[in-house]
């Protein structure tokens, strides 16, 4: 069970044993983790579930769709080349240790 | 509000838990009690009609918050608990078991109620509304049903809840008409290019649709619904009937308590309600604008960002929701993105390919922009939200141009506006 963690806005870090096939943002939200609204719970439609990827774990993760890209050029925090949608992240075994940041602000 | 003070939150959906949640973030270090009617934490109602519905799944995964959160955040989650009054002289509120339930400061966040077709026969079983998890669960296995006794799904009401009950129907392998009483789809939020394309998705799905439509009479034969008749003497044969002609605030509670209430809870921007101890949120509210017009928004960033206001308000500052409304929609493979208020627009332009569909329909009035419908258009959606929330806006001409990139406009508003919203 891979364990992600999360840095909230304020820089606490909290991490979390996730389910595989379990989203970030579905634990993100069951965990009431503060950085996260998640309007639209999942449907990558409103991008309120933005998050920085640490450095080096980018190409471990499947590459955003197109959709999530769309969303992306239109986050409402900076969007960065390490800029990702939780809810299109799924845990699985090989992103045991990855951590991810929230931005100050999703919309 | 001090560590002593209690906060009372009535209604424990999307709005009453973002008031717990955002009242936690301004710092409240009191007690928070959120009454809940349904026997579940607070959950998201948007997959009821579309994903949840078509794939089932448990409880758990439309939950908002996990149990772990509601504790950590010090919230009295009281399920299955009914409020009968709100007794405003005393500050209290009285559950329908008869405890009187004391409050500093109190929240509405009760929501909407489907609205219920006054015909005969409306209210026999196989008749079915959806608002909340029983109800989604009893449509899918009502559908299921169906498909299964190769019978009709009909839905009365081609708005955005019908229309996505009968693309899941579809989807779950039922045969479906819908009824719509106007002479095309969606007709109260978007313009007849948009009502088109949904009505030829819907058709190329297998879906009947039939228009001006008025239901006078749900017919049962041998214990169970049978059809819908039409005013003109149609009938239509039916093996289960889902309405879907719109909601109504659930303002009940709060006119009941002497609360200005018309079509809603009236509130400001700060989601102020006309007792200074009292704020409410979401679907059960009305906004009065500055100009005095009122706004009854349906929608999870309504409840979310009321919600916010109304936490702020609660603790003494102001913390307006200004931001242009936007709300989607999944049918199909049709994603479809709305940002802005179209009511009263007097021009629309189109932006893509409308066959495929992937375009965007513009709302101008006078030449200002006011709406932007995207169907598999998610950059223009994205785009137009930010533009509308910066007041910005492409001519109709640039709307139209293919060539023109709408991000173009926003260099600049970017770093002037980065603090705000």
């Amino acid at each position: 069970m891979p364990k992600v963690t999360f840095i909230e806005p304020d820089g606490r870090a909290v991490t979390l044993t996730l389910k595989r096939g379990q989203t970030l943002m579905r634990a993100a939200m069951d965990a009431g983790l503060e950085g996260i609204e998640a309007q639209c719970g999942g449907n990558c439609a409103c991008a309120t579930c933005h998050c920085y990827v640490q450095p080096g774990w980018l190409d471990k993760l499947k590459p955003p769709s197109e959709d999530e890209q769309f969303m992306l050029t239109n986050v409402a925090a900076e969007r960065r080349p390490n800029s990702r949608l939780s809810c299109q992240l799924v845990a699985e075994d090989a992103l045991d240790g990855l951590t991810v940041q929230f931005p100050d602000r999703q919309s | 509000m001090d560590s002593h003070s209690r906060i009372v939150i009535v209604g424990a959906g999307q709005g009453g838990m973002q008031i717990a949640e955002s009242l936690r973030q301004e710092g409240f270090a009191g007690e928070i009690v959120l009454l809940g009617d349904e026997p579940h934490p607070p959950y998201q109602r948007p997959p009821l009609s579309k994903k949840w519905l078509i794939e089932g799944g448990t409880v758990g995964a439309l939950s908002l918050r996990g149990p772990a959160a509601i504790e950590r955040l010090r919230i009295t989650l009281r399920q299955d608990t009914r409020v009968r009054a709100i007794e405003r002289t005393r500050s209290e509120v009285e559950l329908a078991d008869g405890t009187r339930l004391p409050y500093d400061r109190l929240a509405i966040a009760t929501g909407s109620l489907p609205r219920t077709l006054p015909v005969p026969g409306a209210s026999q079983p196989g008749v079915l509304a959806l608002r909340g998890i029983a109800d989604s669960l009893a449509i899918g296995e009502a559908v299921r049903r169906c498909a299964a006794e190769k019978r009709r799904v009909v839905v009365v009401g081609g708005g955005f809840i019908g229309l996505e009950v009968a693309a899941a129907a579809r989807k779950l392998g039922a045969e479906v008409t819908v009824l719509e009483g106007l002479p095309r789809l969606m007709s109260r939020v978007t313009a007849p290019v948009v009502s088109e394309s949904f009505a030829r998705l819907h058709r190329a799905h297998g879906v009947q649709l039939m228009f001006g439509a008025q239901v006078a009479e749900i017919v049962s034969r041998e214990g169970r619904v049978a059809a819908v008749r039409a005013a003109d003497g149609q009938e239509y044969p039916a093996g289960c009937v889902v309405i879907g002609i719109g909601v109504d605030p659930d303002d009940l509670l709060a006119r009941s308590a002497g609360l200005l209430c018309e079509r809603g809870i009236i509130v400001d921007e700060c989601a102020r309600t006309s007792d200074a101890t009292i704020v409410a949120a979401g679907d059960c509210t009305a906004r009065r604008l500055a100009d005095g017009e009122l706004v009854r928004l349906e929608s999870v960033q309504n409840a979310i960002e009321q919600g916010k206001s109304g936490a702020a308000a609660l603790m003494g500052r102001e913390r307006p929701f200004v931001n242009a409304p936007w709300f989607w929609s999944d049918q199909y493979d049709v994603k479809l993105q709305m940002v802005g208020l179209s009511r009263g627009y007097d021009q629309v332009v189109t932006r893509g390919d409308l066959a495929k569909p992937a375009y965007s329909a513009f709302y101008y009035r006078a030449g200002r922009l006011l709406a932007v419908d995207s169907l598999n258009r998610v950059s223009d959606h994205m785009q137009s939200k930010r533009l509308l929330d910066h007041g910005l806006y492409p001519t109709p001409e640039q709307a139209a141009d293919p060539q023109f990139e709408l991000a173009s406009l926003l260099k600049g508003a970017s770093a002037a506006t980065a603090g705000g919203a």
